[in-house]
Protein backbone atom coordinates (compact mmCIF):
# COMPACT_ATOMS: atom_id res chain seq x y z
CA UNK A 1 0.00 0.00 0.00
CA UNK A 2 1.06 3.08 -1.27
CA UNK A 3 0.42 5.70 1.85
CA UNK A 4 0.02 9.45 1.66
CA UNK A 5 1.86 12.23 3.86
CA UNK A 6 -1.15 14.46 3.99
CA UNK A 7 -3.20 15.02 6.91
CA UNK A 8 -7.36 14.48 6.81
CA UNK A 9 -8.31 18.26 6.64
CA UNK A 10 -5.63 19.11 4.04
CA UNK A 11 -7.20 15.70 1.96
CA UNK A 12 -10.18 18.08 2.37
CA UNK A 13 -8.69 21.48 1.23
CA UNK A 14 -6.41 20.45 -1.91
CA UNK A 15 -9.24 19.93 -4.05
CA UNK A 16 -10.76 23.00 -3.63
CA UNK A 17 -7.51 25.04 -4.71
CA UNK A 18 -4.76 23.09 -5.41
CA UNK A 19 -6.11 20.11 -7.27
CA UNK A 20 -9.24 21.39 -8.47
CA UNK A 21 -10.87 19.08 -10.29
CA UNK A 22 -12.67 22.08 -12.84
CA UNK A 23 -9.89 24.93 -12.95
CA UNK A 24 -6.75 22.90 -12.97
CA UNK A 25 -7.23 19.38 -13.53
CA UNK A 26 -9.53 19.86 -16.00
CA UNK A 27 -11.98 16.91 -15.33
CA UNK A 28 -15.30 16.60 -15.76
CA UNK A 29 -16.18 19.15 -18.68
CA UNK A 30 -19.33 17.91 -19.92
CA UNK A 31 -21.10 18.66 -17.27
CA UNK A 32 -19.33 21.32 -15.91
CA UNK A 33 -20.13 23.39 -19.58
CA UNK A 34 -23.80 21.65 -19.68
CA UNK A 35 -25.59 22.31 -16.15
CA UNK A 36 -24.49 25.63 -15.21
CA UNK A 37 -26.96 27.96 -16.56
CA UNK A 38 -27.86 28.71 -13.28
CA UNK A 39 -25.94 29.27 -9.76
CA UNK A 40 -28.42 26.78 -8.68
CA UNK A 41 -28.33 23.97 -11.53
CA UNK A 42 -24.39 23.96 -10.79
CA UNK A 43 -24.61 23.63 -7.51
CA UNK A 44 -26.66 20.52 -7.36
CA UNK A 45 -24.41 18.66 -10.01
CA UNK A 46 -21.82 18.86 -7.79
CA UNK A 47 -23.36 17.61 -4.74
CA UNK A 48 -24.76 14.83 -6.91
CA UNK A 49 -21.73 14.10 -8.11
CA UNK A 50 -20.12 14.46 -4.42
CA UNK A 51 -22.63 12.06 -3.37
CA UNK A 52 -21.24 9.25 -5.59
CA UNK A 53 -17.90 10.43 -5.70
CA UNK A 54 -17.75 9.84 -1.23
CA UNK A 55 -19.88 6.85 -1.76
CA UNK A 56 -17.46 4.65 -4.44
CA UNK A 57 -14.20 6.46 -2.93
CA UNK A 58 -15.40 4.30 0.27
CA UNK A 59 -16.57 1.20 -1.71
CA UNK A 60 -13.76 0.88 -3.54
CA UNK A 61 -11.60 1.51 -0.70
CA UNK A 62 -12.97 -1.54 0.89
CA UNK A 63 -12.88 -4.05 -1.88
CA UNK A 64 -10.23 -3.23 -3.52
CA UNK A 65 -7.45 -5.46 -2.17
CA UNK A 66 -9.80 -8.27 -3.16
CA UNK A 67 -9.98 -7.31 -7.32
CA UNK A 68 -7.77 -8.78 -9.57
CA UNK A 69 -5.85 -6.37 -11.01
CA UNK A 70 -6.76 -6.96 -14.63
CA UNK A 71 -10.60 -6.65 -14.23
CA UNK A 72 -9.86 -3.42 -11.66
CA UNK A 73 -11.60 -0.59 -14.31
CA UNK A 74 -15.13 -2.60 -15.38
CA UNK A 75 -15.21 -3.32 -11.59
CA UNK A 76 -14.76 0.27 -10.49
CA UNK A 77 -17.37 1.22 -13.10
CA UNK A 78 -19.72 -1.31 -11.88
CA UNK A 79 -19.70 0.06 -8.32
CA UNK A 80 -19.74 3.56 -9.45
CA UNK A 81 -23.13 3.03 -11.81
CA UNK A 82 -24.19 1.07 -8.84
CA UNK A 83 -24.49 4.57 -6.60
CA UNK A 84 -25.31 6.25 -9.61
CA UNK A 85 -28.61 4.54 -9.85
CA UNK A 86 -28.97 4.69 -5.76
CA UNK A 87 -28.42 8.66 -6.52
CA UNK A 88 -31.02 8.49 -9.60
CA UNK A 89 -33.99 7.04 -7.40
CA UNK A 90 -32.78 9.38 -3.78
CA UNK A 91 -33.25 12.19 -6.12
CA UNK A 92 -36.39 11.24 -7.91
CA UNK A 93 -38.14 10.30 -4.57
CA UNK A 94 -37.22 13.52 -2.57
CA UNK A 95 -35.57 16.85 -5.31
CA UNK A 96 -37.60 15.34 -8.70
CA UNK A 97 -37.93 18.92 -10.18
CA UNK A 98 -33.45 19.35 -10.25
CA UNK A 99 -33.61 15.32 -11.27
CA UNK A 100 -35.89 16.83 -14.23
CA UNK A 101 -33.68 20.07 -15.04
CA UNK A 102 -30.00 17.61 -14.95
CA UNK A 103 -31.69 15.16 -16.65
CA UNK A 104 -29.11 13.07 -18.74
CA UNK A 105 -25.95 14.27 -16.46
CA UNK A 106 -27.09 12.16 -13.78
CA UNK A 107 -26.76 9.13 -15.34
CA UNK A 108 -23.92 10.11 -17.19
CA UNK A 109 -21.88 10.49 -13.91
CA UNK A 110 -20.90 7.25 -14.14
CA UNK A 111 -18.27 8.09 -17.14
CA UNK A 112 -17.32 10.94 -15.23
CA UNK A 113 -13.48 11.22 -15.49
CA UNK A 114 -12.95 12.69 -11.80
CA UNK A 115 -15.00 9.69 -9.97
CA UNK A 116 -12.97 7.06 -11.92
CA UNK A 117 -10.07 9.22 -11.78
CA UNK A 118 -10.53 9.24 -7.76
CA UNK A 119 -10.77 5.59 -7.29
CA UNK A 120 -7.54 4.65 -9.79
CA UNK A 121 -5.54 7.63 -8.31
CA UNK A 122 -6.59 7.33 -4.47
CA UNK A 123 -9.27 4.82 -3.15
CA UNK A 124 -7.73 1.89 -4.25
CA UNK A 125 -4.60 1.90 -2.01
CA UNK A 126 -5.89 4.20 0.95
CA UNK A 127 -8.02 3.25 3.57
CA UNK A 128 -11.62 4.22 4.08
CA UNK A 129 -11.75 7.15 5.97
CA UNK A 130 -9.01 9.20 3.91
CA UNK A 131 -11.20 8.11 0.68
CA UNK A 132 -13.92 8.97 2.28
CA UNK A 133 -12.55 12.89 3.02
CA UNK A 134 -10.30 12.62 -0.69
CA UNK A 135 -13.66 12.02 -1.68
CA UNK A 136 -15.40 15.28 -0.24
CA UNK A 137 -12.04 17.50 -0.92
CA UNK A 138 -12.65 16.76 -4.49
CA UNK A 139 -16.15 16.84 -4.88
CA UNK A 140 -16.63 20.11 -2.64
CA UNK A 141 -13.77 21.75 -5.06
CA UNK A 142 -15.80 20.63 -8.03
CA UNK A 143 -19.23 21.82 -6.62
CA UNK A 144 -18.25 24.89 -5.67
CA UNK A 145 -15.98 25.59 -9.23
CA UNK A 146 -19.80 25.04 -10.76
CA UNK A 147 -21.13 27.21 -8.37
CA UNK A 148 -19.50 29.68 -9.49
CA UNK A 149 -19.33 29.25 -13.16
CA UNK A 150 -23.34 29.17 -12.85
CA UNK A 151 -23.55 32.22 -10.77
CA UNK A 152 -21.30 34.51 -13.21
CA UNK A 153 -23.43 32.62 -16.27
CA UNK A 154 -26.77 33.42 -14.19
CA UNK A 155 -25.58 36.92 -13.47
CA UNK A 156 -24.47 37.78 -17.02
CA UNK A 157 -27.14 35.50 -18.79
CA UNK A 158 -30.15 36.26 -16.64
CA UNK A 159 -29.47 38.84 -14.55
CA UNK A 160 -29.75 37.23 -11.35
CA UNK A 161 -28.32 34.86 -8.78
CA UNK A 162 -29.95 32.00 -6.92
CA UNK A 163 -32.49 32.78 -8.47
CA UNK A 164 -32.90 36.55 -7.05
CA UNK A 165 -33.51 38.75 -9.70
CA UNK A 166 -31.84 41.88 -9.61
CA UNK A 167 -31.96 43.34 -13.35
CA UNK A 168 -35.00 43.91 -14.96
CA UNK A 169 -35.10 42.43 -18.61
CA UNK A 170 -33.16 40.09 -19.84
CA UNK A 171 -29.30 39.22 -19.82
CA UNK A 172 -26.95 38.67 -22.84
CA UNK A 173 -29.13 35.51 -23.68
CA UNK A 174 -25.42 34.07 -25.59
CA UNK A 175 -24.54 32.84 -21.58
CA UNK A 176 -27.52 30.47 -21.04
CA UNK A 177 -26.55 28.76 -24.04
CA UNK A 178 -23.42 26.82 -25.28
CA UNK A 179 -21.12 29.85 -26.54
CA UNK A 180 -21.31 31.74 -23.14
CA UNK A 181 -20.40 28.24 -21.23
CA UNK A 182 -17.55 28.09 -23.04
CA UNK A 183 -16.19 31.76 -23.35
CA UNK A 184 -17.21 31.93 -19.14
CA UNK A 185 -15.14 28.54 -18.20
CA UNK A 186 -12.10 29.84 -20.00
CA UNK A 187 -12.01 32.98 -18.21
CA UNK A 188 -12.75 31.64 -15.08
CA UNK A 189 -9.54 29.32 -15.64
CA UNK A 190 -7.72 32.70 -16.86
CA UNK A 191 -8.50 34.26 -13.31
CA UNK A 192 -7.91 31.80 -11.31
CA UNK A 193 -4.38 30.72 -12.80
CA UNK A 194 -3.48 34.39 -12.45
CA UNK A 195 -4.28 34.50 -8.99
CA UNK A 196 -2.74 31.15 -7.98
CA UNK A 197 0.12 32.14 -9.51
CA UNK A 198 0.85 35.31 -7.52
CA UNK A 199 -0.03 33.47 -4.57
CA UNK A 200 2.67 30.96 -5.17
CA UNK A 201 5.18 34.02 -5.65
CA UNK B 1 -37.55 9.42 -45.80
CA UNK B 2 -37.87 13.25 -44.62
CA UNK B 3 -37.96 11.92 -41.33
CA UNK B 4 -34.88 10.41 -41.85
CA UNK B 5 -33.27 13.56 -43.41
CA UNK B 6 -34.55 15.65 -40.75
CA UNK B 7 -32.91 13.68 -38.24
CA UNK B 8 -29.65 13.86 -40.39
CA UNK B 9 -29.84 17.37 -40.72
CA UNK B 10 -30.90 17.87 -37.06
CA UNK B 11 -28.15 15.66 -35.21
CA UNK B 12 -25.43 17.19 -37.25
CA UNK B 13 -25.94 21.13 -37.21
CA UNK B 14 -28.51 22.23 -34.99
CA UNK B 15 -28.29 19.91 -31.77
CA UNK B 16 -24.78 19.23 -32.57
CA UNK B 17 -23.47 16.53 -29.89
CA UNK B 18 -20.71 18.92 -28.70
CA UNK B 19 -21.14 22.67 -29.47
CA UNK B 20 -24.67 22.22 -28.23
CA UNK B 21 -25.56 19.22 -25.57
CA UNK B 22 -22.09 19.42 -24.67
CA UNK B 23 -21.36 15.26 -24.82
CA UNK B 24 -17.55 13.93 -24.91
CA UNK B 25 -16.14 17.15 -24.29
CA UNK B 26 -12.94 15.05 -23.10
CA UNK B 27 -11.96 14.36 -26.47
CA UNK B 28 -12.60 17.50 -27.76
CA UNK B 29 -10.07 18.90 -25.54
CA UNK B 30 -8.25 16.40 -25.26
CA UNK B 31 -6.97 14.87 -28.71
CA UNK B 32 -7.71 18.44 -30.91
CA UNK B 33 -4.20 19.37 -30.99
CA UNK B 34 -3.61 17.69 -34.44
CA UNK B 35 -5.81 17.18 -37.38
CA UNK B 36 -5.26 13.47 -37.76
CA UNK B 37 -5.44 12.92 -34.42
CA UNK B 38 -8.95 14.23 -34.18
CA UNK B 39 -10.09 12.43 -37.44
CA UNK B 40 -9.00 9.17 -36.02
CA UNK B 41 -11.05 9.83 -33.38
CA UNK B 42 -13.81 10.60 -34.65
CA UNK B 43 -14.03 7.18 -37.04
CA UNK B 44 -13.45 5.42 -33.39
CA UNK B 45 -16.26 7.25 -32.23
CA UNK B 46 -18.86 6.82 -34.95
CA UNK B 47 -18.39 3.35 -35.52
CA UNK B 48 -18.38 2.35 -31.70
CA UNK B 49 -21.95 5.01 -30.82
CA UNK B 50 -23.60 3.35 -34.08
CA UNK B 51 -22.83 0.15 -32.77
CA UNK B 52 -23.61 0.72 -28.82
CA UNK B 53 -26.84 2.02 -30.53
CA UNK B 54 -28.38 -0.66 -32.12
CA UNK B 55 -26.77 -3.34 -28.93
CA UNK B 56 -28.47 -0.97 -26.28
CA UNK B 57 -31.61 -0.22 -28.04
CA UNK B 58 -32.44 -3.88 -28.42
CA UNK B 59 -31.20 -4.50 -24.47
CA UNK B 60 -33.58 -1.77 -23.23
CA UNK B 61 -36.50 -3.81 -25.31
CA UNK B 62 -34.86 -6.81 -22.86
CA UNK B 63 -35.11 -4.57 -20.02
CA UNK B 64 -38.63 -3.10 -20.66
CA UNK B 65 -40.18 -6.36 -21.43
CA UNK B 66 -39.53 -7.51 -17.83
CA UNK B 67 -39.56 -4.12 -16.26
CA UNK B 68 -36.26 -3.05 -15.31
CA UNK B 69 -35.47 -0.04 -16.66
CA UNK B 70 -34.21 1.52 -13.80
CA UNK B 71 -30.96 -0.53 -14.66
CA UNK B 72 -30.38 0.99 -17.96
CA UNK B 73 -27.24 2.64 -16.22
CA UNK B 74 -25.58 0.27 -15.35
CA UNK B 75 -26.20 -2.42 -17.89
CA UNK B 76 -25.52 0.14 -20.88
CA UNK B 77 -21.97 0.80 -19.57
CA UNK B 78 -21.14 -2.36 -19.12
CA UNK B 79 -22.71 -3.51 -22.63
CA UNK B 80 -20.46 -0.52 -24.06
CA UNK B 81 -17.72 -1.66 -22.49
CA UNK B 82 -17.48 -5.15 -23.38
CA UNK B 83 -18.46 -4.34 -26.80
CA UNK B 84 -15.33 -1.75 -27.15
CA UNK B 85 -13.18 -4.44 -26.17
CA UNK B 86 -14.53 -6.75 -28.72
CA UNK B 87 -14.17 -4.59 -31.27
CA UNK B 88 -11.04 -3.66 -30.77
CA UNK B 89 -10.12 -7.72 -30.50
CA UNK B 90 -12.30 -8.43 -33.78
CA UNK B 91 -10.53 -5.45 -35.43
CA UNK B 92 -7.10 -6.42 -34.52
CA UNK B 93 -7.88 -9.59 -36.58
CA UNK B 94 -9.73 -8.93 -39.26
CA UNK B 95 -8.71 -5.66 -40.69
CA UNK B 96 -5.22 -4.26 -38.72
CA UNK B 97 -4.46 -1.46 -40.65
CA UNK B 98 -7.78 0.43 -39.52
CA UNK B 99 -6.73 -1.34 -36.07
CA UNK B 100 -3.76 0.42 -35.98
CA UNK B 101 -5.41 3.82 -37.33
CA UNK B 102 -8.00 3.64 -34.78
CA UNK B 103 -5.31 2.06 -31.99
CA UNK B 104 -5.32 4.11 -28.94
CA UNK B 105 -8.22 5.85 -29.18
CA UNK B 106 -10.64 2.46 -29.05
CA UNK B 107 -10.16 1.54 -25.45
CA UNK B 108 -10.74 5.89 -24.38
CA UNK B 109 -14.03 5.73 -25.70
CA UNK B 110 -15.35 3.44 -23.31
CA UNK B 111 -15.68 6.07 -20.93
CA UNK B 112 -16.46 8.83 -23.68
CA UNK B 113 -19.91 10.39 -22.18
CA UNK B 114 -21.02 10.85 -25.82
CA UNK B 115 -21.67 6.94 -25.96
CA UNK B 116 -23.29 6.39 -23.07
CA UNK B 117 -25.11 9.58 -23.69
CA UNK B 118 -26.53 8.92 -27.09
CA UNK B 119 -27.66 5.25 -26.02
CA UNK B 120 -29.59 6.85 -23.22
CA UNK B 121 -31.30 9.59 -25.32
CA UNK B 122 -32.00 6.99 -27.54
CA UNK B 123 -34.13 5.13 -25.67
CA UNK B 124 -36.35 8.11 -24.28
CA UNK B 125 -37.34 9.32 -27.78
CA UNK B 126 -39.78 7.43 -30.04
CA UNK B 127 -37.36 5.87 -32.31
CA UNK B 128 -37.61 2.15 -34.12
CA UNK B 129 -34.36 0.35 -34.44
CA UNK B 130 -33.76 2.33 -37.79
CA UNK B 131 -34.49 5.53 -37.07
CA UNK B 132 -32.48 5.00 -33.88
CA UNK B 133 -29.41 3.65 -35.89
CA UNK B 134 -29.60 6.23 -38.20
CA UNK B 135 -29.31 9.06 -35.24
CA UNK B 136 -27.00 7.81 -33.48
CA UNK B 137 -25.19 7.47 -37.03
CA UNK B 138 -26.02 11.49 -37.53
CA UNK B 139 -25.00 12.21 -34.41
CA UNK B 140 -21.38 10.83 -34.48
CA UNK B 141 -21.11 12.52 -38.20
CA UNK B 142 -21.32 15.63 -36.43
CA UNK B 143 -19.47 14.60 -33.30
CA UNK B 144 -16.69 14.06 -36.43
CA UNK B 145 -17.30 17.75 -38.09
CA UNK B 146 -17.16 19.46 -34.79
CA UNK B 147 -13.71 17.69 -34.11
CA UNK B 148 -12.20 18.63 -37.43
CA UNK B 149 -13.23 22.00 -37.69
CA UNK B 150 -11.80 22.42 -33.98
CA UNK B 151 -8.44 20.60 -34.84
CA UNK B 152 -8.16 22.30 -37.67
CA UNK B 153 -8.55 25.92 -35.82
CA UNK B 154 -6.10 24.91 -33.50
CA UNK B 155 -3.30 23.87 -35.26
CA UNK B 156 -3.39 27.40 -36.86
CA UNK B 157 -4.13 28.33 -33.03
CA UNK B 158 -0.22 26.81 -32.42
CA UNK B 159 1.30 29.50 -34.70
CA UNK B 160 0.24 32.24 -32.86
CA UNK B 161 1.50 34.73 -29.85
CA UNK B 162 -1.26 33.66 -27.32
CA UNK B 163 -1.40 35.44 -24.28
CA UNK B 164 0.54 33.47 -21.14
CA UNK B 165 -2.15 33.38 -18.90
CA UNK B 166 -4.61 31.71 -21.85
CA UNK B 167 -2.21 29.17 -23.00
CA UNK B 168 -3.53 25.97 -24.09
CA UNK B 169 -6.63 25.17 -22.33
CA UNK B 170 -8.64 28.24 -21.92
CA UNK B 171 -7.29 29.69 -25.41
CA UNK B 172 -8.89 26.56 -26.77
CA UNK B 173 -12.16 27.23 -25.20
CA UNK B 174 -12.70 30.78 -26.43
CA UNK B 175 -12.06 28.66 -30.00
CA UNK B 176 -14.57 26.69 -29.32
CA UNK B 177 -17.01 29.64 -27.87
CA UNK B 178 -16.93 31.02 -31.19
CA UNK B 179 -16.92 27.75 -33.21
CA UNK B 180 -21.03 27.30 -30.74
CA UNK B 181 -21.75 30.33 -32.15
CA UNK B 182 -21.32 29.98 -35.51
CA UNK B 183 -23.09 26.78 -35.12
CA UNK B 184 -25.66 28.86 -32.99
CA UNK B 185 -26.70 30.29 -36.52
CA UNK B 186 -28.49 26.83 -37.46
CA UNK B 187 -30.97 26.84 -35.10
CA UNK B 188 -34.88 26.79 -36.15
CA UNK B 189 -33.60 25.09 -39.18
CA UNK B 190 -35.79 22.35 -38.78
Amino acid sequence: MEEHTMGKFQLITKGLIKENPTFVLLLGMCPTLATTTSAINGMSMGLATLFVLVLSNMAISLIAPYIPDKVRIPSYIVVIATFVTLLQFVMQAYVPDIYETLGLFIPLIVVNCIVLGRAEAFANKNSVVDSACDGLGIGLGFTLSLTVLGLVREILGSGSAFGFKFIEGDGILAFVLAPGAFLALAYLIVIFRKLTSRKAE
Amino acid sequence: MAEFAIIFISAIFVNNILLSQFLGICPFLGVSNKLSTAAGMSMAVCFVITLATVVTYLLNMLLAAFGLEFLQTISFILVIAALVQMVEIVLKKISPALYSALGIFLPLITTNCAVLGVALTVVTKDFNLGEATWYAFSTSLGFGLAMVLFAGLREQLALNNVPKAFRGIPIALVTASLLAMAFMGFSGLV
